[in-house]
Formats: structure tokens, sequence, C-alpha cells
């Protein structure tokens, strides 16, 4: 089964791209200042990350569903979610969809297939073979793609969901971003062999790209989604990019961080990249910026106005119905 | 009506469920053409193809997660851990992400996986095919824990269990599996969850109790019957969400109050009941609540019928609380 392309594939993604590239640069560092301020929680930033995120994000169908680390923040943006959306969810207000019941970075967006983010790192991928597993059951076209770090590559359920993936032939596509560092600890540390190289033990096709080039991000991953939707199999992505920022707004990365690393990987900056590929000239680019600056601004000031969830609904929705205890329980608030 | 034993109940209202519903699933280590390390899945895959009786790679991890992925879907899973003993490596897809969708998500993602597991001692299987670890589920709050305790209850429950919409681990007692012998109407019937059921009436004392255990309450209960004690004997079915009414309703008839189970004591299940009973009920109680387990060591695999609750371990509890 062959897949035919989205209207307009043919053409460069790479204006849009960048324009979702920028917002989220932007976004990302307004969120760092919002934590900052106390206006909201902890914010683990995507500085660096942006190409490889809304490139492989390019690559989905709106069908197709999505099992995110919480470093994806462009993710969702790129699937149509608007960006007050995500502000109400940093805001943790009552117009949250989740009832600000998480973190700034555990996002759920079920209108665009967007599961649940939760903190245990690689815990997503094994899910992500389930939910694959299970459109291949009802015969659907779906496509699951599956985001982890580097760090994340050690753990055993990563491991254990490729092993599945492989024997279910789910139609699964696991993407790492190797940004390079997992807290404080560098991919060298992680692993012994590159982490590309785990695909072949397991019986998955394995793919190198360069994480910070937003085109070559989506003909990648738009190819290990054709061949997950024709029943080929699932594919093990990793896309070599960097953090430039701190791994989060608890971290100080100049403690364990050489400057000249740093100097290097600014100097292929995602944004950077693309910007020169699109022959941007400066007040273009500008614009660009200026636009999502207001958007967020917008956004921003929106969410802020929403008033956080009321003590009562503390006890709601852990069960489809409230059990007594809970009721009691509730009565104390 | 056909008499089943336990594990027979089970492997007929999963049928009952697959043929019903297209959505229900079973997945596990060896639960396809072998049907189940305890024949529970015997036959289904025959039945209902490999697509939806999943032999998969043994990594618990992997069963559960892949589960929970697949109920996110729409399906309805009801993944088999082979012993609860090794229900651990799915600890984490338990309790972090299983109980957790529907709360985190907001209700976007609703989690209904029903994880089979066989549980409990008695048949000489040492430290690690022995467990009762039902605490650990019945303190993760989003999950719903269910024990049957007879073949009748255990087809009702676990088409309840699947039917409903969230998560439940689902704690067979395997020392029943063949003991348990009693009749199961071919028919699809649901047994609700949250509802204990008496087995016995009493007037004096409570046994509050459930699984493998109603089966050591319900011997005490005849010996005290013998000595002229009238006991009452509560299954309780369901641990979370717990029938406090019906605990209470008995407490405050007999006033007196034992709960036994299997599990080691400190932290356990059973301390919980006596601390709702403590709560609710103190000024019915001519005695304190007393607890008959398990002991706070690992399963011994010589000295098991002496870690085991027996009749005469509950035997003595019901004379200390007589003679309070
Ligand atoms: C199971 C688990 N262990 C530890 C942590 C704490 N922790 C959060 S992020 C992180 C590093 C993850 O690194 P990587 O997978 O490379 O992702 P990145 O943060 O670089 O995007 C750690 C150790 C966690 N969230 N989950
Ligand atoms: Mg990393």
């Amino acid at each position: 089964m062959s897949v035919s392309p989205r209207p307009g594939a043919a053409l460069s993604n790479l204006p849009e791209m960048y324009r979702e590239m920028v917002l989220v640069r932007e976004l990302s560092s307004r969120a760092v200042a919002l934590q900052r301020q106390g206006r909201i929680g902890s914010w683990l930033g995507s500085e660096g990350q942006e190409a490889a995120m809304v490139g492989s994000a390019h690559a989905l169908e709106p069908f197709d569903w999505v099992f995110a680390s919480y470093r994806e923040h462009a993710v969702p943006l790129v699937r149509g979610v608007p960006v007050v959306a995500l502000f109400n969810h940093l805001f943790a207000n009552v117009d949250d969809n989740a009832r600000g019941r998480n973190l700034p970075p555990e996002y759920t967006f079920r209108e665009v297939n967007f599961v649940s983010v939760s903190a245990p790192v690689g815990n997503q991928a094994l899910q992500a073979v389930g939910a694959a597993t299970a459109a291949q059951i009802r015969g659907d076209r779906t496509v699951v793609m599956t985001y982890f770090g580097d760090g994340t590559a050690s753990q055993g359920d990563v491991h254990t969901a490729m092993v599945f993936a492989a024997q279910l032939k789910a139609p699964v596509v696991f993407f790492c971003q190797n940004n390079g560092w997992a807290i404080s600890v560098p991919t060298a540390r992680q692993s012994a062999v590159p982490l590309v190289e785990r695909a072949a033990a397991v019986g998955l096709k394995g793919i190198q790209v360069d994480g910070n080039d937003a085109q070559e991000v989506l003909d990648a991953t738009r190819a290990a989604v054709d061949r997950a939707r024709s029943g080929a199999g699932p594919t093990f992505i990793v896309a070599m990019t960097y953090r430039l920022g701190a791994h989060s707004t608890s971290d100080d990365p100049s403690k364990y961080r050489d400057a000249a690393e740093l100097a290097r990987a600014e100097a292929r900056d995602p944004l950077r990249i693309a910007r020169a590929q699109l022959g941007l000239s400066d007040s273009e680019d500008e614009a660009i910026r200026a636009e999502a600056r207001r958007a967020i601004a917008e956004a921003v000031a929106q969410a802020e106005r929403v008033p956080r969830p009321q003590a009562i609904e503390l006890c709601d929705g852990v069960y489809a119905e409230m059990p007594w205890h809970l009721r009691l329980e509730q009565q104390e608030l | 009506m056909p008499t089943l034993n336990l594990v027979q109940a089970i492997n007929d209202a999963l049928r009952t469920a697959m043929h019903a519903d297209d959505r229900v699933v079973v997945l596990g280590e060896d639960v396809g053409k072998f049907g189940g390390v305890f024949r529970a899945t015997l036959g289904l895959q025959e039945q209902f193809g490999d697509k939806r009786v999943i032999d998969t790679p043994l990594s618990e991890a992997g069963i559960v997660g892949t589960a929970i992925g697949m109920a996110l879907y729409g399906l309805r899973p009801v993944p088999e851990i082979q012993f609860a003993d090794f229900i651990y490596p799915a600890f984490d897809q338990i309790v972090n992400e299983m109980a957790k969708y529907r709360y985190r998500s907001g209700g976007q993602y609703p989690c209904p996986v029903v994880v089979r597991t066989p549980f409990g001692g008695g048949i000489k299987g040492g430290h690690y095919h022995s467990q009762s670890n039902e605490a650990y589920f019945c303190h993760t709050a989003g999950l719903q824990v269910v024990v049957p305790s007879n073949p009748y209850d255990a087809k009702g429950l676990l088409l309840s269990a699947i039917r409903g919409e969230d998560p439940v681990v689902f704690m067979e007692p395997k020392r029943l599996y063949r003991a348990a012998k009693g009749d199961v109407p071919d028919q699809d019937y649901t047994v609700p969850i949250g509802k204990a059921k008496v087995l016995r009436e009493g007037q004096q004392v409570t046994l509050v109790t459930y699984g493998a255990m109603t089966v050591v309450a319900m011997e005490a209960a005849e010996q005290a019957a013998a000595a002229g004690i009238s006991a009452e004997v509560l299954d309780l079915r369901t641990l979370v969400p717990l029938d406090l009414e019906a605990i209470l309703a008995s407490v405050e008839k007999t006033g007196r109050a034992i709960v036994v189970s299997e599990a080691p004591r400190t932290g356990s299940f059973a301390a919980e009941i006596a601390a709702l009973i403590g709560e609710h009920a103190i000024l019915h109680l001519e005695a304190p609540v007393l607890r008959v387990t398990g002991f706070d060591t690992p399963f011994p695999y010589a000295l098991e019928a002496e870690y085991l609750p027996d009749a005469r371990r509950v035997r003595e509890a019901i004379d200390r609380v007589l003679s309070f």
C-alpha cells in the first residue's frame, strides 16, 4: 500500500517549518522567563532541537498518533494545537484540558492524537507499540510515532519496545532526539556504540540523520512513516542534534559542559541552517520572529487571566465514577 | 449449569468477553497455543486467532506497556502476568502509567486495562510463586483491585472488570484454581465490582477476608460453631473500591472483627480495613480489631504451612476477641 503525499508535499515544507521552529524557540525562551518570574512551574527547554521536532512532526498524518517525551513542545503546535492551549497547560488553569494536574511539559492533546506525556523516561515507547499493534488489529492505517532522548535509550522499556515492535511488525517509528546530553551525562557515557547500531540487533531498520536539518529530518521520517504504514515494519531514527540550553530550569550546564562545545553547537543552530537554506534577509527573518513573539504574548496574556482549578476538583477524575472513599476525602477540602 | 473450577471460570469469562466484543484481546507469556501455564487462556487462540490472543516476548513491562497503548487506542486488553511475583518489572507501567492516565490527561485518555495475575501461596511455590502483593496496588490511586474466591464470582467479576472504564488488577488465588468448584452459568452475566458478599451469617464476630483465605475463614467459622460461637464470614471480592458499608453493617451487628489475609502484616490491606473499622465503628466494638495474616518475612518454602493463616490461628483470634 502506498500513501499519497499530503497536498503540497512536492513543494518544500521549509518556509512553514521555519516559522514553526521560530515559534517554538520563542515559546521555549518565554517559558524559561515565566518560570524565573515564578509564573509557571519547571520547564524543559527545546532550544537547538527545533529541526528534529518540527521536521519529524511534518511527516505524520493528522490521524497518526504521537507518544512523546517532555521535550517535544513543537509537535502539538505542528499538529494544529493553538499556542494558547499550550499556555493554558503551562499556567495549569481551568481551561487546561488536563485541569492543571501536570507540570508544564506534560501535555495531552487528544484532538490531535498527542497522548498524555509522563515523566518516567521511556515508558511511552512501549505504549506506542501497543497503540500501533491496536491499529494493526483494527486494520487502521494509523502510524504511531514515539519520541525519546539519548539517555532514555538506555532504559529497558525502550529496548523491550523495540523487541516487541519488531516481533509484532507494529507500525511504529522510534524517534530518538540525540541532543548529546542526559542532564549532565554525555551520550558517550550512555552507549558504547552509536545508538543507531542497536536497531540491527533487534531487527529494526536504523537511520541516523542530521537532526539540525529540518528538511533532512522530514525526508527520513517520511520514509520511515511510509514504511510503517505499508506494513514493512518499524524504524529507529536517531536525529543528531544538540541541547543548546539547560536540561531544565533547575539545571546549570556550566557546571559540566565545556564552553567550546557549546560554541561549536551554536554554529550549527538549526534555525541558522534553515534560515540560510531559505535565504531570508534580516528583515524577513525579523518579521517572522516578531509575529511569533506577538502570538506568544497574546497567548500568555489570555492564559494568565484564566483562574486556577478550585480545591473541590482535587479528587475528580481519578476513576470513571468517584468512589465513596474519595467522596469522604473530598469533604476534607 | 456446568460445574467449573476457578481457572475454567476465568477461561469461560475470557471466551465470553471476546465473543461479545471484538475489542477484547489477550496477551502475555505462553497464553497462545499453550493456553497459559495455568491454562486460563486455553483454546482462546484457536477460537479467536493470533491477532487477538498474542504470545508476547518475555517481558512483563512489555506486556503491560503494550496493553496500555492498546487500551488508549480503544481496545480492551486483558494482559496476563504469569505469576504476581513477576509483576514488578511492570510495576512502573502499572502505577505510573495505567493508574494515572485518566487523571493526568483530564479524562482524555481512560486506560481500561485488566491485568490478570495468579497470586498467593499454598502451592509449594517458595518466594517467587506465592506472594500476596495486593497492598502495592491498593495503595495506588486510579486502580481497582479485584480478588474472586470462587468460580461464579470469578466469571462475573472478570466480565465486569473487562467492561468497566477503569484499570483493574485482577488477582486470582491460584491455590483455588482447581480446588474451588461450583456452578457457573453458561450465559453472560456480571458480578458488580465494589460489592462484598456474606458467605456465612453469624452474630458474635465478623471474619473479613478475601481470596483463598475465605476457605480458611469458613473452616474456622465452622469449628467455632461447633464450640457454640457464631461467626460471620464476609468475602470482600473487591479491595478497591472497598465495600465499607457491608463491613460496617456486619461489625455493627457482631461488635468484633478479625481480618484474615495471607499477605505480610505491616502496611497491609488488612491494616487499612482495621483502620476503617476503627474510624467508622469504634462505638460498636467490644474488642480490638485483630489481624490474622502472613508474617513480615519473605515467603518461606519449607515452612509454608506455618506462614499461611489457618483455621487454628483464626480460632485463636476468635477466642481472644470473645474473651477481651
Ligand atoms: C525513569 C526516570 N529516571 C530518571 C528520571 C530523571 N530524568 C529526567 S530527564 C533525565 C535525562 C534524560 O535524558 P535524555 O533521555 O537524553 O533526554 P533529554 O532530557 O536530553 O531530552 C533524567 C535522568 C526520569 N524522569 N525518569
Ligand atoms: Mg538527551
